[in-house]
Protein backbone atom coordinates (compact mmCIF):
# COMPACT_ATOMS: atom_id res chain seq x y z
CA UNK A 1 0.00 0.00 0.00
CA UNK A 2 1.13 3.67 -0.98
CA UNK A 3 1.89 5.79 1.88
CA UNK A 4 -0.54 8.54 2.45
CA UNK A 5 -0.08 12.15 1.37
CA UNK A 6 -1.44 14.68 3.35
CA UNK A 7 -1.40 17.95 1.01
CA UNK A 8 -1.88 21.22 3.44
CA UNK A 9 0.07 23.82 1.49
CA UNK A 10 -1.50 27.73 1.87
CA UNK A 11 -3.96 26.33 5.09
CA UNK A 12 -4.04 29.30 7.91
CA UNK A 13 -2.98 28.40 11.47
CA UNK A 14 -4.32 25.70 12.81
CA UNK A 15 -5.18 23.32 10.02
CA UNK A 16 -1.69 22.22 9.48
CA UNK A 17 -0.67 20.86 12.38
CA UNK A 18 -3.97 19.86 13.47
CA UNK A 19 -4.90 17.78 10.59
CA UNK A 20 -1.55 16.62 11.45
CA UNK A 21 -2.49 15.60 14.02
CA UNK A 22 -6.11 13.84 13.48
CA UNK A 23 -4.23 12.00 11.43
CA UNK A 24 -0.89 10.53 13.45
CA UNK A 25 -3.68 9.47 16.04
CA UNK A 26 -5.88 7.76 13.97
CA UNK A 27 -6.22 3.84 14.57
CA UNK A 28 -5.40 3.31 11.01
CA UNK A 29 -1.78 5.63 10.59
CA UNK A 30 0.54 3.44 9.31
CA UNK A 31 3.17 6.27 7.93
CA UNK A 32 2.10 9.43 6.26
CA UNK A 33 3.64 12.16 4.26
CA UNK A 34 2.68 15.39 5.30
CA UNK A 35 3.30 18.53 2.12
CA UNK A 36 3.59 21.99 4.03
CA UNK A 37 4.97 25.55 2.51
CA UNK A 38 5.63 27.38 5.47
CA UNK A 39 8.19 27.19 7.64
CA UNK A 40 5.91 27.68 10.68
CA UNK A 41 3.49 25.26 9.89
CA UNK A 42 7.14 22.35 9.86
CA UNK A 43 8.10 23.80 13.53
CA UNK A 44 4.39 23.44 14.90
CA UNK A 45 4.50 19.87 13.27
CA UNK A 46 7.97 19.11 14.51
CA UNK A 47 6.45 20.29 17.83
CA UNK A 48 3.61 17.98 18.10
CA UNK A 49 5.26 15.24 17.02
CA UNK A 50 7.69 15.18 19.98
CA UNK A 51 5.15 14.70 22.24
CA UNK A 52 4.05 11.23 20.17
CA UNK A 53 6.16 7.86 21.48
CA UNK A 54 6.65 5.33 18.62
CA UNK A 55 6.56 8.12 15.39
CA UNK A 56 9.67 9.68 14.11
CA UNK A 57 10.04 11.57 11.38
CA UNK A 58 12.59 13.44 8.69
CA UNK A 59 11.85 16.61 6.88
CA UNK A 60 12.66 17.38 3.21
CA UNK A 61 12.95 20.98 2.21
CA UNK A 62 12.48 22.18 -1.45
CA UNK A 63 10.09 24.75 -2.69
CA UNK A 64 8.00 23.21 0.03
CA UNK A 65 8.35 21.14 2.84
CA UNK A 66 7.79 17.29 2.71
CA UNK A 67 7.38 16.07 6.55
CA UNK A 68 7.82 12.28 6.42
CA UNK A 69 6.12 10.87 9.31
CA UNK A 70 6.46 6.68 9.92
CA UNK A 71 5.89 4.46 13.39
CA UNK A 72 8.77 3.50 15.13
CA UNK B 1 12.90 23.54 33.54
CA UNK B 2 12.66 21.04 30.75
CA UNK B 3 9.85 23.50 29.60
CA UNK B 4 12.18 26.69 29.41
CA UNK B 5 14.29 25.04 27.68
CA UNK B 6 12.21 23.93 24.82
CA UNK B 7 10.13 27.41 24.93
CA UNK B 8 12.57 30.27 25.90
CA UNK B 9 12.45 31.67 22.47
CA UNK B 10 8.90 32.49 22.51
CA UNK B 11 8.67 33.13 26.08
CA UNK B 12 11.73 35.63 25.58
CA UNK B 13 10.13 37.55 22.55
CA UNK B 14 6.63 37.50 25.22
CA UNK B 15 9.02 39.11 28.22
CA UNK B 16 10.35 41.61 25.59
CA UNK B 17 7.20 42.70 24.53
CA UNK B 18 5.99 43.04 28.26
CA UNK B 19 9.20 45.41 29.36
CA UNK B 20 9.14 46.99 26.19
CA UNK B 21 5.26 47.90 26.50
CA UNK B 22 5.86 49.08 29.66
CA UNK B 23 8.72 50.89 29.38
CA UNK B 24 6.88 53.08 25.70
CA UNK B 25 4.88 54.33 28.40
CA UNK B 26 7.25 55.88 30.29
CA UNK B 27 8.56 57.56 27.13
CA UNK B 28 4.68 58.73 26.76
CA UNK B 29 2.77 56.61 25.31
CA UNK B 30 -0.97 55.78 26.99
CA UNK B 31 -1.51 54.45 30.03
CA UNK B 32 -2.24 50.39 29.96
CA UNK B 33 -1.54 51.22 26.25
CA UNK B 34 2.50 50.90 25.65
CA UNK B 35 1.19 48.67 22.63
CA UNK B 36 -2.29 47.88 21.87
CA UNK B 37 -2.43 47.23 17.87
CA UNK B 38 -6.26 47.64 17.99
CA UNK B 39 -5.86 51.10 19.70
CA UNK B 40 -3.15 52.17 17.34
CA UNK B 41 -4.51 51.03 13.81
CA UNK B 42 -7.71 53.24 14.97
CA UNK B 43 -5.37 55.89 15.84
CA UNK B 44 -3.84 55.38 12.06
CA UNK B 45 -7.55 55.59 10.68
CA UNK B 46 -7.65 58.90 12.62
CA UNK B 47 -4.84 60.41 11.35
CA UNK B 48 -5.89 59.33 7.78
CA UNK B 49 -9.30 61.48 8.44
CA UNK B 50 -11.40 58.04 8.07
CA UNK B 51 -13.38 59.25 11.91
CA UNK B 52 -13.38 62.40 13.40
CA UNK B 53 -12.20 61.58 17.05
CA UNK B 54 -10.27 64.05 17.61
CA UNK B 55 -8.40 62.67 20.69
CA UNK B 56 -7.17 59.63 18.79
CA UNK B 57 -5.31 60.45 15.66
CA UNK B 58 -1.87 59.71 15.63
CA UNK B 59 0.41 58.02 12.32
CA UNK B 60 1.76 55.55 15.49
CA UNK B 61 5.17 54.03 14.21
CA UNK B 62 4.75 50.74 16.17
CA UNK B 63 2.79 49.14 13.54
CA UNK B 64 4.66 50.50 10.90
CA UNK B 65 7.36 49.10 12.64
CA UNK B 66 5.94 45.82 13.09
CA UNK B 67 5.09 45.20 9.61
CA UNK B 68 8.51 46.39 8.17
CA UNK B 69 10.69 44.33 10.54
CA UNK B 70 9.05 41.21 9.97
CA UNK B 71 9.58 42.05 6.64
CA UNK B 72 13.04 42.54 7.04
CA UNK B 73 13.48 39.44 9.27
CA UNK B 74 11.66 37.29 6.49
CA UNK B 75 14.06 38.51 3.90
CA UNK B 76 16.74 38.05 5.79
CA UNK B 77 15.81 34.07 7.11
CA UNK B 78 14.46 33.32 3.98
CA UNK B 79 10.83 33.17 4.70
CA UNK B 80 9.77 35.75 2.71
CA UNK B 81 6.56 34.36 0.51
CA UNK B 82 3.99 36.30 -1.30
CA UNK B 83 0.77 34.41 -0.80
CA UNK B 84 -2.73 34.79 -1.03
CA UNK B 85 -6.17 33.84 -2.33
CA UNK B 86 -7.70 32.41 0.71
CA UNK B 87 -11.25 34.15 0.90
CA UNK B 88 -10.28 37.84 1.27
CA UNK B 89 -13.45 39.50 1.57
CA UNK B 90 -14.25 37.44 4.25
CA UNK B 91 -10.83 38.38 5.84
CA UNK B 92 -11.97 41.63 5.17
CA UNK B 93 -14.71 41.59 7.27
CA UNK B 94 -13.42 39.34 9.87
CA UNK B 95 -10.64 42.38 10.68
CA UNK B 96 -13.58 44.68 10.39
CA UNK B 97 -15.53 42.82 12.66
CA UNK B 98 -12.54 42.69 15.01
CA UNK B 99 -11.79 45.72 15.55
CA UNK B 100 -15.66 46.56 16.20
CA UNK B 101 -15.27 44.06 19.46
CA UNK B 102 -12.01 45.38 20.25
CA UNK B 103 -13.10 49.05 20.62
CA UNK B 104 -16.07 48.19 22.54
CA UNK B 105 -13.85 46.37 24.90
CA UNK B 106 -11.04 49.32 24.17
CA UNK B 107 -8.15 47.29 23.48
CA UNK B 108 -6.41 44.08 21.23
CA UNK B 109 -5.48 40.80 23.24
CA UNK B 110 -2.24 42.99 23.49
CA UNK B 111 -3.83 45.53 25.55
CA UNK B 112 -6.41 43.15 27.48
CA UNK B 113 -2.63 41.87 28.98
CA UNK B 114 -0.99 45.19 29.35
CA UNK B 115 -4.15 46.38 31.30
CA UNK B 116 -4.37 43.04 33.35
CA UNK B 117 -0.72 43.87 34.20
CA UNK B 118 -1.40 47.54 34.53
CA UNK B 119 -3.93 46.64 37.69
CA UNK B 120 -7.04 47.30 35.36
CA UNK B 121 -9.64 44.57 36.72
CA UNK B 122 -11.91 45.51 34.02
CA UNK B 123 -9.64 43.57 31.38
CA UNK B 124 -10.75 40.20 33.33
CA UNK B 125 -13.67 39.98 31.60
CA UNK B 126 -12.12 40.45 28.44
CA UNK B 127 -10.05 37.76 29.03
CA UNK B 128 -12.58 35.51 29.68
CA UNK B 129 -13.92 36.92 26.92
CA UNK B 130 -11.39 36.61 24.78
CA UNK B 131 -10.96 32.55 26.08
CA UNK B 132 -14.95 32.16 24.57
CA UNK B 133 -14.25 33.72 21.81
CA UNK B 134 -11.48 31.31 20.61
CA UNK B 135 -13.49 28.51 22.27
CA UNK B 136 -16.45 28.79 19.86
CA UNK B 137 -14.03 28.99 17.04
CA UNK B 138 -12.10 25.62 18.15
CA UNK B 139 -15.28 24.56 17.82
CA UNK B 140 -16.09 25.54 13.94
CA UNK B 141 -12.00 24.56 13.35
CA UNK B 142 -12.93 20.62 15.08
CA UNK B 143 -16.34 21.01 12.75
CA UNK B 144 -13.90 21.29 9.73
CA UNK B 145 -14.32 25.43 9.20
CA UNK B 146 -11.72 26.92 6.90
CA UNK B 147 -11.52 29.71 4.56
CA UNK B 148 -9.51 27.09 1.67
CA UNK B 149 -5.70 27.83 0.57
CA UNK B 150 -3.64 30.44 -0.18
CA UNK B 151 -1.55 30.09 -3.12
CA UNK B 152 2.37 31.41 -3.74
CA UNK B 153 1.97 34.68 -6.37
CA UNK B 154 4.25 37.82 -7.78
CA UNK B 155 6.86 38.72 -5.49
CA UNK B 156 5.33 42.08 -5.76
CA UNK B 157 1.93 41.81 -3.90
CA UNK B 158 4.04 40.72 -0.82
CA UNK B 159 6.11 44.60 -0.97
CA UNK B 160 2.48 46.21 -1.09
CA UNK B 161 2.14 46.12 2.28
CA UNK B 162 5.66 46.97 3.66
CA UNK B 163 5.38 50.19 0.79
CA UNK B 164 2.43 50.61 2.51
CA UNK B 165 4.09 50.98 6.12
CA UNK B 166 6.56 52.83 4.64
CA UNK B 167 4.42 55.42 3.04
CA UNK B 168 3.02 56.05 6.37
CA UNK B 169 6.11 56.94 8.19
CA UNK B 170 7.16 59.53 5.67
CA UNK B 171 3.40 61.08 5.88
CA UNK B 172 4.73 60.76 9.80
CA UNK B 173 8.00 62.25 9.35
CA UNK B 174 7.09 64.72 6.70
CA UNK B 175 3.11 65.86 7.89
CA UNK B 176 2.93 67.45 4.92
CA UNK B 177 0.55 71.08 4.73
CA UNK B 178 -2.70 69.26 3.23
CA UNK B 179 -5.38 72.63 3.06
CA UNK B 180 -7.80 71.78 6.15
CA UNK B 181 -6.89 67.93 5.58
CA UNK B 182 -5.13 64.35 6.96
CA UNK B 183 -2.97 63.83 8.15
CA UNK B 184 -4.60 64.99 11.60
CA UNK B 185 -2.93 64.63 15.07
CA UNK B 186 -4.50 64.73 17.79
CA UNK B 187 -3.80 67.67 19.98
CA UNK B 188 -4.96 66.67 23.66
CA UNK B 189 -6.50 62.83 24.61
CA UNK B 190 -4.69 59.35 24.11
CA UNK B 191 -3.82 60.31 20.24
CA UNK B 192 -1.76 63.47 21.12
CA UNK B 193 0.49 61.15 23.53
CA UNK B 194 3.25 59.38 22.27
CA UNK B 195 6.77 58.37 23.02
CA UNK B 196 9.64 59.82 20.42
CA UNK B 197 9.08 58.34 16.94
CA UNK B 198 12.71 57.28 17.17
CA UNK B 199 12.22 55.17 20.19
CA UNK B 200 8.64 53.50 19.03
CA UNK B 201 9.94 52.65 15.66
CA UNK B 202 13.41 51.29 17.19
CA UNK B 203 11.39 49.08 19.73
CA UNK B 204 8.59 47.79 17.61
CA UNK B 205 10.91 47.04 14.59
CA UNK B 206 12.65 44.92 17.27
CA UNK B 207 9.76 43.03 18.16
CA UNK B 208 9.07 42.75 14.55
CA UNK B 209 11.75 40.72 14.20
CA UNK B 210 11.62 38.64 17.19
CA UNK B 211 7.69 37.87 16.63
CA UNK B 212 8.36 36.97 13.18
CA UNK B 213 11.04 34.51 14.34
CA UNK B 214 9.02 33.06 17.14
CA UNK B 215 5.58 33.23 15.50
CA UNK B 216 4.48 35.45 18.81
CA UNK B 217 0.28 34.76 19.28
CA UNK B 218 -2.24 35.67 21.84
CA UNK B 219 -4.98 34.26 20.26
CA UNK B 220 -3.02 31.01 19.30
CA UNK B 221 -1.85 30.88 22.33
CA UNK B 222 -5.80 30.60 24.09
CA UNK B 223 -6.61 28.47 20.93
CA UNK B 224 -3.34 25.85 21.07
CA UNK B 225 -4.48 24.71 24.53
CA UNK B 226 -8.22 24.62 23.79
CA UNK B 227 -7.42 22.68 20.34
CA UNK B 228 -3.72 20.70 21.56
CA UNK B 229 -3.24 21.01 25.08
CA UNK B 230 0.20 22.81 23.50
CA UNK B 231 1.01 25.51 25.76
CA UNK B 232 3.79 26.93 23.56
CA UNK B 233 2.35 30.07 22.10
CA UNK B 234 0.75 30.49 26.09
CA UNK B 235 4.13 30.39 27.12
CA UNK B 236 5.15 33.35 25.30
CA UNK B 237 2.14 35.51 26.65
CA UNK B 238 2.47 34.36 30.35
CA UNK B 239 6.59 36.04 30.08
CA UNK B 240 4.77 38.98 28.34
CA UNK B 241 2.37 39.29 31.51
CA UNK B 242 4.38 38.77 34.20
CA UNK B 243 7.11 41.31 33.13
CA UNK B 244 5.20 43.65 32.28
CA UNK B 245 3.53 43.64 36.02
CA UNK B 246 6.98 43.51 37.24
CA UNK B 247 8.12 46.66 34.98
CA UNK B 248 4.99 48.02 35.61
CA UNK B 249 5.42 47.69 39.53
CA UNK B 250 8.85 49.40 39.31
CA UNK B 251 8.04 52.05 37.37
CA UNK B 252 5.10 52.79 39.79
CA UNK B 253 2.80 52.27 37.20
CA UNK B 254 0.55 49.71 38.74
CA UNK B 255 -2.80 50.62 40.26
CA UNK B 256 -5.21 48.00 40.88
CA UNK B 257 -8.77 48.54 40.37
CA UNK B 258 -11.80 48.54 38.58
CA UNK B 259 -13.00 52.65 38.51
CA UNK B 260 -11.33 55.29 36.93
CA UNK B 261 -8.33 53.09 34.96
CA UNK B 262 -7.04 54.59 31.65
CA UNK B 263 -8.83 54.33 28.53
CA UNK B 264 -11.35 51.94 30.32
CA UNK B 265 -14.77 51.39 30.83
CA UNK B 266 -16.33 49.33 33.77
CA UNK B 267 -19.53 47.70 31.66
CA UNK B 268 -18.43 44.36 31.78
CA UNK B 269 -20.99 42.93 30.08
CA UNK B 270 -19.65 44.99 27.34
CA UNK B 271 -15.90 44.38 28.04
CA UNK B 272 -17.01 41.13 27.87
CA UNK B 273 -18.63 40.09 25.00
CA UNK B 274 -16.87 42.75 22.98
CA UNK B 275 -13.51 40.58 23.22
CA UNK B 276 -15.86 37.08 22.54
CA UNK B 277 -16.65 38.89 19.46
CA UNK B 278 -12.71 39.69 18.68
CA UNK B 279 -11.64 36.59 19.81
CA UNK B 280 -13.58 34.65 17.16
CA UNK B 281 -12.83 36.95 14.80
CA UNK B 282 -9.52 36.15 15.06
CA UNK B 283 -9.85 32.41 15.75
CA UNK B 284 -11.67 32.29 12.63
CA UNK B 285 -8.89 34.43 10.62
CA UNK B 286 -5.81 32.42 11.92
CA UNK B 287 -4.30 34.82 14.31
CA UNK B 288 -4.22 38.02 16.66
CA UNK B 289 -4.13 41.55 15.70
CA UNK B 290 -0.69 41.55 15.92
CA UNK B 291 -0.32 37.86 14.07
CA UNK B 292 -1.86 39.30 11.42
CA UNK B 293 0.34 42.84 10.90
CA UNK B 294 3.68 39.95 11.48
CA UNK B 295 2.09 38.25 8.51
CA UNK B 296 1.25 40.56 6.07
CA UNK B 297 5.19 41.35 6.91
CA UNK B 298 6.27 38.32 5.37
CA UNK B 299 4.19 38.18 2.16
CA UNK B 300 0.69 36.61 3.36
CA UNK B 301 -1.37 39.64 1.67
CA UNK B 302 -4.43 37.68 3.19
CA UNK B 303 -3.38 38.89 6.47
CA UNK B 304 -3.08 42.12 4.91
CA UNK B 305 -6.65 42.41 4.22
CA UNK B 306 -7.37 41.67 7.63
CA UNK B 307 -5.30 44.70 8.59
CA UNK B 308 -6.80 47.28 6.26
CA UNK B 309 -10.35 45.33 7.78
CA UNK B 310 -9.60 46.63 11.16
CA UNK B 311 -8.40 50.29 9.83
CA UNK B 312 -11.90 50.45 8.16
CA UNK B 313 -13.48 48.61 11.51
CA UNK B 314 -12.19 51.59 13.39
CA UNK B 315 -13.18 54.63 11.11
CA UNK B 316 -16.73 52.75 10.66
CA UNK B 317 -16.68 52.39 14.33
CA UNK B 318 -15.93 55.97 15.39
CA UNK B 319 -18.30 57.41 13.03
CA UNK B 320 -21.31 55.25 13.80
CA UNK B 321 -21.61 55.34 17.79
CA UNK B 322 -19.85 51.96 17.82
CA UNK B 323 -16.84 52.25 20.04
CA UNK B 324 -16.86 52.74 23.55
CA UNK B 325 -15.27 55.31 25.81
CA UNK B 326 -14.14 56.19 29.21
CA UNK B 327 -17.74 57.26 30.16
CA UNK B 328 -19.18 53.60 28.41
CA UNK B 329 -19.92 51.93 25.68
CA UNK B 330 -21.42 53.83 23.01
CA UNK B 331 -25.19 53.66 21.72
CA UNK B 332 -24.63 51.12 19.17
CA UNK B 333 -22.25 48.82 20.74
CA UNK B 334 -24.33 46.49 21.32
CA UNK B 335 -25.92 46.15 18.18
CA UNK B 336 -23.02 46.46 16.35
CA UNK B 337 -21.19 43.67 18.51
CA UNK B 338 -24.46 41.41 18.08
CA UNK B 339 -24.53 41.90 13.82
CA UNK B 340 -20.74 40.77 14.13
CA UNK B 341 -21.50 37.98 16.62
CA UNK B 342 -23.99 36.93 13.83
CA UNK B 343 -21.26 37.46 11.04
CA UNK B 344 -18.67 35.27 12.67
CA UNK B 345 -21.02 32.44 13.41
CA UNK B 346 -22.38 32.19 10.13
CA UNK B 347 -18.89 32.20 9.20
CA UNK B 348 -17.99 29.35 10.88
CA UNK B 349 -21.08 27.71 10.07
CA UNK B 350 -21.28 28.03 6.59
CA UNK B 351 -17.61 27.86 5.72
CA UNK B 352 -16.26 24.36 6.20
CA UNK B 353 -15.28 21.52 4.11
CA UNK B 354 -13.33 17.98 4.14
CA UNK B 355 -9.80 18.59 3.72
CA UNK B 356 -8.31 15.38 3.96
Amino acid sequence: MSKKILDLRGLSCPQPVFETKKAVEDPSFDGLEVIVDTKTSVENIQRLLSGFKGVSYTVEEGEDFKVNISKG
Amino acid sequence: MEFFKKHWKIISCGIFIGIAATLLQKFGNPANMGICVACFERDIAGALGFHRAAIVQYIRPEILAFVLGSFVSSLIFKEFKPRGGSLPLVRFFLGFFAMIGALVFLGCPWRAFLRLAGGDWNAIAAFAGLVIGVFIGVQFIKGGYNLGRNYPTYKFTGLIMPLLMLSLLLLLLIKPIVPGGAPFFSEKGPGSQHAPIFISFAIAFFIGIFAQRTRFCTMGAVRDIILMRDFHLASGVIGLLIFAFLSNAILGQFKPGFAGQPIAHTNQVWNFLGMVLAGLAYALAGGCPGRQLFLSGEGDIDAGVFVIGMVVGAGFAHNFGVAASPAGIGPWSAFAVIVGLLFCLATGVFMRKTLA
